[in-house]
């Protein structure tokens, strides 16, 4: 059985921050929108409200607010000689699903990319020379600049409320603030957060080194806030239950916080929840899409006739959709032709495991997501990479994320998994210990990239997307480089008793966390030989196809993305509602 | 206050909701004694309550007595305090494998299941439930062809000596990989120490007590500047609906 729905002007797949932003402007420019949501509406009152939200079992081990990897996973291989399988469950990467995606259970650290990092490939071979690069990295420049994109990061830092003291008005460094900060023509809406103790004392240590420690920027508001489109936020309390967690204070930015409920009120926005998007229909000739299948909540395969559609999935998935659909060529990484699925990258973290002298309380259940002292004096180009011979750089922090003890209960190196000795150990260290992290770039590799697998299927029987990656060198070599770094610096921290760093290393592995961060298959750029969408996020063989989000990061920047994909998201919105209107299913002139 | 009254029922309506959202657990005290222990729907439970005889949801007597056996070693009681079964926590596992997860609802279960490299992470065919059952059912074996009896009745010397074997995949379970086992039944041991105590484990706060994380605590606005300043406020959880 099958229906079709009366025709709109634009739908839109994935209800996360790039759907709401896009499906929210476009509404309100008088276009008849659909944002189709594959998971269950989830609302800041009552789903996410205290006592009951504050649940680690549910949230973090359970996956309350993560895809369900029983239906859709993602398999995974180092090399194409190997069989990729699937992951079963989920360790690597938590995707988020239902309504917010994964804007509703992210961390909120908040950043703008380096403009350096949107002419990566130009900028290095101009300072270094290109043998910078390592052979097989595919790095590429944007096709848009920083400069391009700022104004969008200011609309997008108004929905989000950021907090944070700029270190860069206009070009004017400010006292107090980030030194490498890029330009911002506006001071932060809200002021930073409050730095809890271990924060603290990585600052003093990483200042008394001659670093440069400010507080990270969030998108938790730090005080009342009316956001951009009239929507109210209140104070972090710092609860503690942040990351993997929907905010019950209001204060984590989200889709359903900043914008969902302005985008409902408009006569012209429909949101269907339950709806799970099969693919992309194409016409005879595969230039055109007529509109997206997908099965309602009532398991009803469903058409929607649609002018525009616009990929608003979490990340890869997005990449994923384009696959199943046939939009643009397959990569094929034998003979490098082929771009959809090219350019796969996650991230290069690692850490510095502290232990501190028993009178050090670090107290880390007083936290939020994106509480941090942070310093940026090694990341992207704010050092000589001359020396070292890598590309890229990264963060050094002390972030209090999380005490919830099912998965935060260091114990010092050496100590047993269980029995007495862990006991004590656990009891010992919990208030005592807390790691420097780590968070750096990671640069695409010719082998490394996004396809369809050719065994494993979803629920709905399509084929689960197939990752298949190994580190190149230089990421290794910058991990281990900044590793270094961190523990000198944790070294140097009041009370620390011993300071281990954990680099980075090979083989990549889908067995342990790192980060949501997973990017690529669709990068944006200036050559239809080496991108999938152009500057506008548009496809090039599907002209009324627009893709968003992570997907169209032709690397990754060390740098959370969410600010970066928010600006994209008006920046692509603009230029939908500005220019693609005046011709449409034609490629907007660049 | 003239809203007193108004409060107190707010508070009861809240208790009565978390009792009922408990409910796999009420309903399951099936025994005299654990009826007795173990709150009614809709009346507020006794958070801490320990019945004496758990009504297992999921594992025989044989795997009880085995579920209370390991976790008594994989966190003992010993000096630093109460352990895991002290804990509940061979009742948060039982819990857990009746319900959904145990299931493997989370779980990627498509065919062919290969054994991949240890990047390609869990590739086993096993829900937690049939994992479980399966393991139990070897650990006794095991305990038996080396001591004669069931591993529930070897000293706790001789208990840990055969844990660090399967930790170390040393002993042979047929299909499936000892250290597997052992993996996920210490996950599930440190998840029930630690989870809320409204899943079964965790009871009377062992686990929180233990490292001294305060629960549910609602807002640290007005500490988290206070650096270094001990926490001494007994944990809340979230029946405690603060």
């Amino acid at each position: 059985m099958s229906k079709t729905m009366p025709a709109v002007d634009v739908v839109l797949i994935g209800g996360g921050w790039t759907g709401s932003v896009i499906g929210k402007e476009l509404a309100a420019s008088g276009k008849r929108v659909v944002v189709l949501e594959r998971g269950q509406p989830r609302w800041t009152s009552p789903d996410f409200q205290a006592p009951g939200v504050r649940d680690e079992l549910k949230y973090t081990r359970r996956h309350e607010l993560h895809q369900n990897a029983a239906t859709e996973t993602y398999t995974f291989r180092n090399r194409v000689d190997e069989v990729a399988l699937p992951m079963r469950r989920w360790q690597f990467a938590y995707p988020g699903n239902h309504l917010g995606g994964a804007g509703a259970h992210w961390s909120g650290a908040y950043y703008r990319w380096d403009p350096v990092e949107f002419k990566i490939r130009s900028h290095y071979t101009q300072r270094y020379g290109a043998r910078i690069f390592e052979a097989g990295i595919t790095a590429q420049d944007w096709p848009l600049t920083y400069d391009e994109l700022e104004p969008y990061y200011d609309r997008f830092d108004h929905l989000v409320g950021a907090s944070g003291f700029a270190g860069n008005l206009n070009g004017v460094i400010q006292p107090g603030g980030n030194p490498f900060e890029p330009w911002r023509s506006r001071p932060y809406p809200n002021p930073p957060m409050r730095v809890p103790h271990a924060p603290a004392l990585f600052g003093e240590a990483a200042a008394k080194l001659g670093y440069h420690p400010y507080i990270q920027p969030s998108a938790l508001s730090t005080r009342p806030y009316v956001n951009s489109e009239g929507l109210h936020m209140n104070e972090c309390v710092y609860c503690g239950f942040c990351s993997n967690f929907g905010c019950e204070q209001f204060a984590k930015a989200s889709p359903q916080v900043c914008i969902l409920p302005v985008a409902l009120k408009l006569p012209t926005f429909e949101l269907r929840t339950g709806a799970h998007v099969l693919r992309v229909e194409l016409d005879k000739n595969r230039k055109h899409a007529r509109g997206v299948t997908y099965v309602d909540a009532a398991g009803v395969e469903t058409f929607q006739p649609a002018e525009v559609v616009i990929l608003c999935a979490f990340a890869i998935n997005n990449t994923r959709l384009l696959l199943l659909s046939g939009i643009g060529r397959p990569y094929d990484p034998a003979t490098g032709k082929g771009v959809v699925g090219r350019n796969y990258t996650h991230q290069t973290s690692s850490s510095v495991s502290l232990f501190f002298e028993e009178s050090v309380n670090i107290n880390p259940f007083m936290g939020a997501g994106a509480v941090a002292v942070t310093m940026d004096d090694f990341c992207t180009d704010n050092f000589d990479h001359g020396p070292h011979g890598f590309v890229g750089g990264g963060y050094i922090q002390i972030q209090v994320v999380s005490g919830a003890p099912i998965g935060n209960r260091p114990t010092p190196p050496g100590t047993p998994g269980w029995g007495s000795a862990w006991k004590k150990a656990a009891k010992r260290y919990y208030n005592h210990s807390i790691p420097i992290t780590i968070t750096g770039s990671a640069l695409p590799v010719r082998g490394g990239y996004l396809s369809l697998d050719p065994t494993y299927k979803d629920a709905w029987g399509q084929p689960l997307l197939r990752i298949t990656y190994d580190f190149p060198d230089n990421d290794i070599k910058l991990s281990a480089f900044l590793t270094e770094k961190g523990t000198q610096i944790g070294r140097a921290m009041r009370g620390v008793t011993l300071a281990q760093g954990n680099p980075r290393t090979k083989p990549y592995g889908v067995a342990a966390y790192q980060s949501s961060h997973i990017n690529g298959g669709a990068a944006i750029g200036a050559d239809p030989a080496t991108s999938v969408v152009n500057r506008y996020g548009q496809c090039w063989d599907v002209p009324n196809v627009f893709v968003t989000g992570a997907a169209l990061f032709p690397q990754n920047s060390c740098y959370n993305p969410t600010g970066t994909i928010g600006a994209l998201a008006y920046w692509t919105a603009d230029a939908i509602r500005r220019e693609y209107v005046r011709a449409p299913g034609r490629l907007i002139a660049s | 206050m003239s809203n007193d009254g108004a409060n107190r029922r707010r508070i009861f309506l809240k208790q009565v909701a978390t009792a009922v959202g408990a409910a796999p657990l009420a309903l399951s005290a099936t025994g005299a004694a654990a009826a007795a222990a173990v709150a009614v729907p809709g009346t507020p439970q006794p958070q801490d309550s320990n019945p004496a005889t758990p009504a297992w949801h999921f594992f025989n007597g044989n795997e009880a007595r085995a579920a209370e056996a390991t976790v008594a070693r994989l966190i003992p009681a010993d000096d630093a305090g109460p352990g895991a079964k002290e804990a509940g926590v061979a009742v948060f596992i039982d819990l857990q494998l009746a319900g959904a997860w145990g299931n493997g609802d989370q779980l990627y279960r498509q065919p062919p299941f290969l054994a991949g490299t240890p990047q390609q992470g869990y590739q086993l065919a096993f829900t937690p439930a049939e994992m479980f059952r399966l393991g139990f059912a070897k650990l006794d074996e095991a305990a038996r062809s080396a001591q004669g009896t069931a591993f529930a009745d070897l000293t706790p010397e001789q208990q840990d000596a055969l844990l660090a074997q399967a930790e170390h995949g040393q002993l042979d379970f047929g299909v499936l990989p000892s250290g597997a086992f052992f993996a996920a039944l210490l996950d599930a041991t440190m998840e029930g120490f630690f989870a809320d105590p409204i899943y079964g484990g965790n009871r009377a706060k062992i686990g929180w007590k233990l490292v001294g994380f305060p629960g549910v605590h609602a807002s640290y606005a007005n500490d988290i500047e206070r650096h270094g300043v001990a926490w001494t406020r007994p944990p809340a959880s979230i029946a405690d609906a603060e």
